[in-house]
């Protein structure tokens, strides 16, 4: 058997090196998107508009399909609890700051990397295989510029906009559970679902979405270029980009929701 | 023939780990001749052509294209050069997302200011040129592999290039298309007296395209000279990579004593 240090050893040291590789990647995205401009090489809107659509409105079915399923499931659950209490229409409040803060953002963005990041990656992935990152720098077009950065911003707007989409489905979910199984009287539902959300649980929870969109573009765009090894080489950096993904955003949405805890905003 | 060179190589030594791969190249390209560069596989000289586009840095030695040390400038400068060149990859390599046309009007899209109306008639010239009128609105999955190369080499001369690099560009062809493929080179650099540098290791192209050849043998050039020189050349290797032996100065087979020990190493 391997020594277990040269093990842990070399995956610490590997981890740290596609991190360095990883932040590098994210400067020269920034660059492409502050310093470029400033020089006259603006990045092409259409391909922003391209990956947006791509992006956001293709993944909205499936956002949907997750948030309104987790408002129901989230209503049957805390109602079945609340009862005990006689506290049944507190669960708007419940959906609505749950959903808001927290579940919204971090279903919406584990959705995305499965479907979107995973995409990036097998796209940018066989694009290096086939010589064709190769040929963009040859026509000395920046493979960042043309690829990456288009695919970053729309990640950057949607994933928040998905969120914002998603949590009023989620928030339909909670209400077909409270008015027609609690019976607790629509106008009353949606009052107590508003009364208990604050503006900052809306605007932290999109905060969440817009790290965590730029986390999803990154590392999936990272694993598509650094693509190797043929058809079998896609196939293993897709599976790496959407669990680094996953574990990112959740790493992320800890420290995110620690902060936000422990400064009381 | 003029001779005025156009590209230079000065001793130019790559490493990919502790492996020598380039191992003190000079060479030099004249302007509008169509210079071959062949080898076997993996004696670097696919490794030699991504030196002279730019896309990798040699760890000691010179790249001058036009006169410019290409190794010594920073990334903006160098995609200044590039524009100057085209490169014709070994599968096309075609952006595969988008249409025929799309391809072959993006460097001209990104690198010019002409109206999106004079880049579909250039786009049309160009694919005129290469044999594929018609053919703008298809996706590349939908071409063949010698239609790609054309779509390729038409992108390739996109810019009006004044250089044009070919990485094996009949590997892969039936012999019709491989024919078809070196006429194209051989028009291309006589009509628009356009500087090819072609890697390949199919001799058929060879004596079909080249003015002048270079041998790459373990990351060294062995010989360089016309084709006629190469042909009544007096050295083994090249003589035996013409003639195509597996026996020869080149031993592509361990010796008896080795093979026994190699057996028993592991």
């Amino acid at each position: 058997m391997r020594n277990p240090f040269f093990t842990i050893g070399s995956a610490t040291l590997q981890a740290i090196s596609n991190l360095r590789a990883a932040l590098f990647l994210f400067s020269k995205t920034m660059y492409w998107i502050f310093i470029g401009p400033l020089r006259g090489k603006f990045v092409s809107g259409e391909y922003i508009f391209e990956q947006m659509v791509f992006t956001g409105v293709r993944s909205l079915s499936i956002v949907f399909f997750v948030t309104f399923f987790t408002g129901i499931v989230l209503a049957m659950q805390t109602a079945h609890e609340l009862s005990k209490f006689g506290a049944t229409m507190y669960v708007a409040g419940l959906v609505s700051v749950s959903l808001a803060r927290e579940l919204g953002p971090v279903l919406t963005a584990l959705v995305v990397a499965g479907r979107v990041g995973a995409a990036i990656t097998a796209q940018l992935g066989s694009m290096k295989v086939t010589e064709q990152i190769e040929a963009l720098e040859a026509m000395a077009l920046d493979p960042v510029r043309f690829l990456v950065v288009p695919r970053f911003l729309a990640l950057l707007v949607m994933l928040p906009a998905l969120t914002i989409f998603g949590n009023l489905i989620g928030n339909l979910g909670g209400y077909l559970i409270g008015v027609f199984d609690l019976k607790i009287a629509p106008s009353l539902y949606i009052d107590t679902a508003f009364r208990f959300l604050e503006l900052k649980d809306i605007y932290t929870g999109v905060f969440k979405s817009f790290i965590f969109g730029g986390i999803i573009a990154i590392v999936s765009s990272y694993q598509g270029l650094s693509t190797s090894g043929g058809a079998e080489g896609v196939g293993r950096n897709t599976t790496v980009s959407v669990v680094s993904s996953f574990i990112l955003v959740i790493l992320a949405d800890c420290v995110l929701t620690g902060i936000f805890y422990f400064s009381n905003i | 023939m003029e001779k005025d060179p156009i590209i230079v190589v000065e001793n130019v030594v790559k490493n990919f780990d502790s492996r020598r791969v380039l191992d003190g190249i000079n060479l030099t390209v004249y302007k509008g001749e169509t210079m071959v560069i062949m080898g076997g596989s993996g004696c670097g000289k696919s490794t030699l052509l991504r030196h002279l586009i730019g896309s990798l840095r040699p760890d000691s030695g010179k790249v001058y294209i036009k006169g410019t040390d290409i190794t010594s400038l920073d990334a903006d400068k160098v995609d200044d050069i590039k524009k100057g060149f085209g490169m014709l990859f070994q599968s096309g390599a075609l952006l595969d997302y988008m249409t025929v046309e799309e391809n072959i009007a993006l460097p001209l899209k990104e690198h010019t200011n002409l109206d999106d109306e004079i880049i579909k008639i250039m786009v049309k010239m160009k694919l005129e040129l290469v044999g594929l009128r018609g053919f703008q609105k298809l996706k590349p999955s939908q071409l063949s592999g010698g239609m790609k190369k054309r779509v390729g080499l038409a992108r390739a001369i996109a810019m009006d290039p004044d250089i044009v690099f070919y990485d094996e560009p009949t590997a892969g062809l039936d012999p019709i298309m491989t024919a078809v493929i070196d006429k194209l080179i051989a028009d291309l650099s006589k009509k628009l007296r356009i500087t090819s540098v072609v890697v390949t290791h199919d001799m058929q192209s060879v004596f079909r395209i080249a003015d002048r050849v270079a041998m790459l043998y373990n990351g060294r050039v062995v010989e360089v000279g016309t084709l006629d020189e190469i042909k009544n050349t007096k050295n083994d290797l090249v003589k035996q990579f013409i003639e195509g032996n597996p026996e020869g100065s080149a031993s592509f087979s361990h010796k008896g004593d080795d093979y026994l020990k190699l057996l028993l190493e592991a």
